[in-house]
C-alpha cells in the first residue's frame, strides 16, 4: 500500500502492464504495477481512460479482479466486438505500456469479512470477475462465514478462471458451482441450463440461513435472479446488484 | 434498453461530492421511494447519462462530463445534507 489517495478526489493513475494472460476465447486479464495504488476492498472497481492521439477520450469501468492483499492490480476485460474500449485492451494492449484508470470505485457492491455472511455470490458471464475478488480475499481471511458462487456460462470454454476457480473448492472449501447455458461435455458434472428459479431453489441457501448475496452480470440475468431470489423470500436489502449492461453471457 | 444501475456513475459521484456515493440513500421527488444510488437505473447512451428511480421510473438524476466540465443535477433525488456540502448542481 502506497500512500493514500487525497481525500474527496479520484486521482488519475498510470499503471504498467505487468502481465496479460487470455482467460477464454474473449475475455483477457491485465496485471498491472500501480506505485500509488491505495489499497480497495473486494468487489471494487476502476474507471480506465484511452486517450486517442487527436485527444479523444473513452471511459469504462471495470471490476477489479483481485483481491487487496494481491501484488498486482488485475482487471479482466471481456472483448465486446463493437466496442471502443474493450478491443484494444484485449488485443492491442502491451506488457509494459502503462494505462490510465482511477479508483478504487464504488462501496455498495464490496465484501468485508466484517459483514459477514453467509456470502453468495450469483454470477453472469464476466460477472464473475468481482467475485474471483471476493473469493480470494475470503480464503485469505478466517474463512468465518461459508461461501458459495454460483456461476452461469455460456460453456465450458467461456468459463473464466476455472481452474482458478476449481483450486478454491478443494483447497479452500469455497462451494464452486457452475451452470452451462448452451452447450456442455457430455459427461458434466455441473447444472446445465439458465439461473432460474428451480436452479436457486436447489442451489442457493433457502432465505432462513439469511444469506448476504450479491449478483453480477447482465442486466437482464441480474434483474431475473435478484427478483426471484426477493420472491423466494430473500431480504431485498441482503440482495446487492450490479448490471453490466447488454453484453452476453 | 437494457440499464445500467448507479455503480456504473460511482466515478463521476465520487468525483463531484468528495465521497463514496453508491452506498448513500436519496429519495424520489417523484414517488417518495428511498434507494440506496446503487439501485438507480441508469442509461448512458442518452447525450448525458440519466438515472431513474427503481421504483417510478421517473428520472432522479442526470449527469454529463464534457471535457473537464462535470454537471450533476440531482433536484429530483433528495440526498441528506452532508456538513460542508453544498446541495448546488454543479462543480
Amino acid at each position: 500500500m502506497a500512500r493514500a489517495a487525497l481525500p474527496g478526489r479520484l486521482t488519475w493513475q498510470l499503471g504498467r502492464v505487468v502481465e496479460l494472460r487470455d482467460e477464454t476465447p474473449r475475455c483477457r486479464s491485465i496485471a498491472l504495477e500501480l506505485p500509488d495504488w491505495p489499497g480497495h476492498r473486494a468487489g471494487q472497481h476502476v474507471d480506465v481512460r484511452l486517450t486517442a492521439e487527436d485527444g479523444y477520450q473513452a471511459q469504462r469501468s471495470y471490476s477489479i479482479a483481485s483481491a487487496p492483499e494481491d501484488d498486482e492490480l488485475v482487471l479482466t476485460v471481456e472483448r465486446l466486438e463493437d466496442g471502443e474500449v474493450s478491443p484494444y485492451l484485449t488485443g492491442e494492449l502491451r506488457p509494459g505500456d502503462e494505462l490510465e484508470l482511477r479508483g478504487p470505485i464504488g462501496g455498495y457492491f464490496a465484501w468485508d469479512q466484517a459483514l459477514g455472511g453467509p456470502l453468495l455470490m450469483v454470477a453472469g458471464g464476466s460477472g464473475v470477475v468481482p467475485f474471483r475478488a471476493m473469493l480470494r480475499y475470503w480464503a485469505t481471511g478466517e474463512r468465518a462465514v461459508p461461501s458459495r458462487l454460483l456461476y452461469s456460462s455460456r460453456s465450458l470454454s467461456d468459463v473464466i478462471y476455472r481452474d482458478e476457480l476449481m483450486d478454491l473448492a478443494a483447497d479452500d472449501g469455497a462451494d464452486i458451482q457452475l451452470t452451462l447455458t448452451r452447450e456442455w461435455p457430455e459427461d458434466w458434472p455441473g447444472h446445465r441450463g439458465r439461473l432460474d428459479r428451480a436452479l436457486l431453489e436447489q442451489v442457493a441457501w433457502p432465505a432462513q440461513a439469511q444469506p448476504l448475496v450479491y449478483v453480477c452480470g447482465p442486466t437482464t440475468l441480474v434483474e431475473a435472479v435478484a427478483s426471484t431470489l426477493v420472491e423466494l423470500g430473500h431480504d431485498p436489502s441482503r440482495v446487492r446488484t450490479e448490471r453490466f449492461g447488454p453484453t452476453g453471457t | 434498453m437494457d440499464a445500467l444501475d448507479g455503480n456504473a456513475i460511482a466515478g463521476e459521484l465520487f468525483e463531484h461530492f468528495g465521497v463514496e456515493m453508491t452506498s448513500a440513500r436519496g429519495s424520489c421527488a417523484h414517488c417518495g421511494a428511498t434507494t440506496q444510488i446503487a439501485e438507480l437505473r441508469v442509461y448512458a447512451r442518452a447525450p448525458g447519462t440519466v438515472a431513474r428511480c427503481q421504483g417510478c421510473g421517473n428520472v432522479v438524476m442526470v449527469l454529463t462530463v464534457i471535457g473537464e466540465t462535470r454537471r450533476v443535477d440531482h433536484q429530483s433525488f433528495q440526498l441528506p445534507q452532508r456538513p460542508g456540502q453544498s446541495s448546488q448542481c454543479h462543480d
